[in-house]
């Protein structure tokens, strides 16, 4: 076992060297690999460089994490009353007058027709309303999200089902990030993650944040922007609504939109050519612009209230008609306020409220700082570890410590090929491999010492020592690779960062422990020709 | 040049004496762990109480911290735990998890940030939902249990019933020894000290392995030597890798101790601990407890050949 071929001690070494290379990127910066690519003569095929780098997580670049999660019964809330909506068009069209109206209930709406005529009338209408579920991929599934039941006595009532909230949710998550990436794009920040989560939540990862509390806010926004005349208070079609011009006071303003959000084709900040105060300037479609011109000219001298998130933000009052399909909000904004209110009403309403259920900020200093102390860690446990091997074994110690510095370096190139995520708790994997990396070294040079003791010669002890010593290596890292793989599947983010660099670190060191060393020890037996074991 | 040897050549230590202390004293240390647990309890951070963190650094690298405790404690959102560190004025704000469910959470970060942004740089801010922590929770839950059965499923492959026995009662003995060291040195329990205990169970577990490989393969060789005899003997062969390893291992995380920053330390410190644990309990509960469950009482003794053969 000590003879090795020429062509074996070549593969082993390109193998090594292409790992070595590969975590090359990953010290350089982004300019620093941009630069070297572009100084390389044009012959050179990209893929030949390798390009692939670590992603350092946001606990170490700093940045924000937000997990966000639909607000399930505001989405059956705004489900229902389009339900309602879409019965009383039916009750419309179909001239049926049900007893004491429509009835919301939590998952549907029920109404009451004692007539049997007038309910068979209507059924196959509202039975319409149901939608089957299902994809264009996988097909139909037989479900349909609206639940249409009848009872003798002329109770409709109208439920969505488990799988139609399911869709709803799912729907508006769809939705829902895409309206968040465009709002956070706007931020002009860099390579922003988001993505759903589970059902019903999204995780939003920026990263390299100033001000993670604006983050936070145009995410949480609904942004729902209504236009609507102020109303009588105490008639029957209006909604008390708090109104920022009022100091939160309470404002009568009608049940009926006008104008919606979802009308807007552009808004953009700019400042009152009066009063120099920030204002945002928008603009409607076509279909906005008729009905704000009709509205306007019907109503002038009446207030409009501009609703956002139920709370009238300003009530100007009606000068003239507004047909050329522009206007402005003002109320009282600071610059950063309408700049926001632009981007969000830019990227649209979200689908339903979002609510934060988690947030992780750290700001890019303290992640500066953790990389610092854990390069500085690395370091000294690798001195102290390798020191301590040459100290105990001699020359086989600075062979386990040069395959203790390969070991580290392939973490590190496997790392980059997998484009893996280093967070802290990885750094520390990082530096507590370097203490069990060399185990394997350990339990080989430890099994040859008695192979020898008992009276081998070093051929035939070393031989021996890695045979029976290799089971012990499997099994040991085994037995850290399960709890390493548990870690993996459960924990998230940084947890993970660490199982990713630990179970990484056990493959590199079957690679490293026993070939590599086994190798180096057959050279230095080739080339010392020694008599005794030197340990 | 001179080399170390941490231990001796040849020895042969009489380890199965120590059980007469090492027994009584981890049946006393973990009753008392467990005792602790119930009474006083982990000291669970906000993955699994949810809550606010927040981590301030003071502009002028001053702070005073019975300023910041008065203010916090104003703004009425329960108790708050307000601790310095570090040497240039930073202080750590902990916010318990507000009634209100999780739009309710928000609020805390946004006075904090009111009242504190002119002074202090937000270093860190972490908010965990009710809903999000019962998650942790749970995850962190199954991630023991699971990490348990998958130890007993190796090891029930691995080796015979009697090893598998006394190494799960030692990595059972572990995982209660070192929750114990969370009870006791208030350290934050949250998802990095599930990690930390994890990682200790694979340490364990490789440290009693090492150990029952060379009892098996002793036990082949030497068919009519006595139980304690032979355990003697595979400790006594294994000592010198067992110490070297757990060298290495703890000059490492002496390191990330030293060294590692405040964020890392903690878990730096458990897995330390665990570390000495660990190894205690490889050569001083597991093994000796084969001298009770009996080792040659089953198939151990009559494995097939091919297997010993493979082991050879």
């Amino acid at each position: 076992m000590l003879r090795y071929s020429r062509s074996k001690i070549i593969a082993t070494m390109a193998i090594i060297v292409i790992g070595l290379l590969l975590a090359v990127p990953s010290m350089m910066s982004r300019e620093q690999r941009e630069a070297f690519r572009s100084s390389l003569p044009s012959w050179v095929p990209s893929w030949v460089i390798p390009s692939r780098a670590i992603v350092l997580g946001l606990d170490l670049q700093g940045g924000s994490h937000v997990l966000l999660e639909v607000d399930v019964p505001d989405l059956l809330r705004t489900q229902t009353t389009q339900l309602r909506d879409d019965i009383r068009r039916v009750l419309r069209e179909t001239r049926v007058a049900p007893q004491g109206g429509i009835q919301l209930t939590q998952r549907g709406a029920q109404i009451r027709v004692p007539d049997a005529a007038d309910r068979e009338r209507i059924l196959p209408k509202l039975r319409e309303l149901s939608q089957p579920i299902g994809n264009a991929v996988i097909g139909q599934s037989g479900n349909r999200d609206i639940l249409v039941d009848t009872t003798p006595d002329g109770l409709i009532t109208l439920t969505y089902t488990e799988a139609g909230v399911n869709e709803k949710v799912r729907r508006a998550v769809d939705q829902a990030i895409e309206v968040l990436r465009r709002r956070v794009d706007a931020l002009g920040t860099t390579e922003p993650n988001i993505q759903r989560q589970g059902v019903d939540r999204i995780l939003v990862q920026v990263p390299g944040l100033q001000d993670p509390q604006r983050l936070k806010e145009i995410l949480g926004r609904t942004a729902k922007l209504e236009f609507r005349l102020l109303g009588q208070q105490g008639a029957a079609d209006v909604d008390m609504l708090p109104s920022k011009d009022a100091g939160g006071q309470r404002v009568p303003v009608e049940r009926q939109v006008i104008v919606e959000g979802g009308d807007l084709v552009d808004a953009q900040p700019a400042f009152d050519s009066r009063t120099n105060e920030p204002i945002v300037n928008f603009r409607f479609n076509i279909r906005g612009a008729q009905r704000f011109g009709q509205a306007t000219t019907e109503n002038i001298g009446r207030p409009l209230a501009i609703v956002l998130d139920n709370e009238v933000i300003s009530a100007p009052t009606i000068q003239s008609a507004i047909t050329g399909g522009a206007g402005q909000i003002s109320g009282r904004f600071s610059v950063q306020q309408a700049n926001d209110l632009a981007v969000l009403l830019r990227a649209g309403a979200l689908p339903a409220k979002l609510t934060i259920v988690e947030e992780r900020t750290v700001g890019p200093g303290l992640g500066q700082d953790s990389i610092q102390a854990g390069k500085m860690a690395t370091y000294v446990a690798t001195i102290f570890v390798v020191i301590f091997m040459f100290a105990t074994y001699g020359i086989f110690g600075l062979i386990a410590n040069i395959a203790l510095l390969v070991h580290v370096g392939l973490i590190f190139g496997l790392m980059s090929v997998l484009e893996a995520t280093l967070t802290l708790p990885g750094i520390a994997g990082i530096v507590l491999t370097i203490g069990t990396a060399v185990d394997s070294n350990v339990l080989i040079y430890e099994r040859i010492r008695e192979e020898v003791r008992s009276g081998r010669s070093i051929v035939s002890g070393v031989q021996a020592g890695f045979e029976r010593a290799f089971a012990t290596i499997v099994d040991s890292n085994s037995t850290m690779a399960i709890a390493a793989l548990i870690l993996f599947f459960l924990g998230s983010g940084p947890v993970r960062g660490f199982a990713v660099v630990f179970l990484l670190g056990i493959l590199t060191t079957v690679i490293t422990a026993v070939t590599l060393t086994r190798m180096m020890i057959a050279l230095w037996y080739k080339w010392m020709r020694p008599k005794v074991l030197p340990f | 040049m001179r080399l170390i040897r941490l231990w001796p050549e040849n020895s042969h230590f009489d380890f199965m004496r120590l059980r007469r202390f090492s027994f009584p004293l981890s049946a006393i240390i973990s009753i008392l762990a467990v005792i602790m647990l119930s009474t006083v309890g982990l000291n669970f951070g906000i993955d699994f109480k949810g809550g606010t963190l927040m981590e301030l650094q003071s502009k002028t690298g001053q702070v005073d911290v019975g300023a910041v405790r008065q203010t916090a404690e104003g703004f009425g959102f329960g108790e708050v735990e307000v601790q310095e560190f570090g040497n240039a004025g930073g202080v750590s704000l902990r916010f318990p998890i507000q009634s209100g469910g999780e739009a309710a959470q928000s609020a805390v970060v946004q006075k904090a940030r009111d009242t504190f942004g002119s002074q202090f740089d937000f270093q860190r801010v972490e908010t965990v939902g009710p809903r999000v922590s019962n998650e942790l929770v749970q995850s962190g839950t199954i991630g023991i249990v699971l990490s348990v059965l998958a130890v007993l499923l190796y090891l029930w492959f691995r080796f015979e019933r009697e090893l598998a026995i006394a190494s799960i009662i030692g990595t059972m003995h572990d995982i209660v020894l070192t929750v114990g060291f969370f009870v006791i040195t208030r350290h934050e329990f949250n998802m990095t000290s599930i990690a930390a205990i994890l990682t200790i169970v694979g340490y364990s577990l490789n440290e009693t392995v090492v150990v029952f490989d060379r009892t098996r393969e002793l036990m082949r060789r030497y068919k009519t030597m006595p139980t304690e005899e032979l355990l003697n003997l595979s400790i006594n062969h294994t000592m010198s890798r067992t110490i070297m390893t757990a060298v290495t291992t703890a000059l490492s995380l002496l390191a990330l101790v030293l060294f590692g920053g405040r964020a890392i330390e903690g878990f730096a410190q458990v897995m330390l601990y665990g570390v000495v644990i660990c190894t205690y309990s490889a050569i001083c509960i597991s093994s000796p407890m084969l001298i009770y469950i009996g080792l040659r009482s089953s198939e151990a003794a009559k494995v097939p050949e091919g297997k010993v053969a493979a082991a050879e």
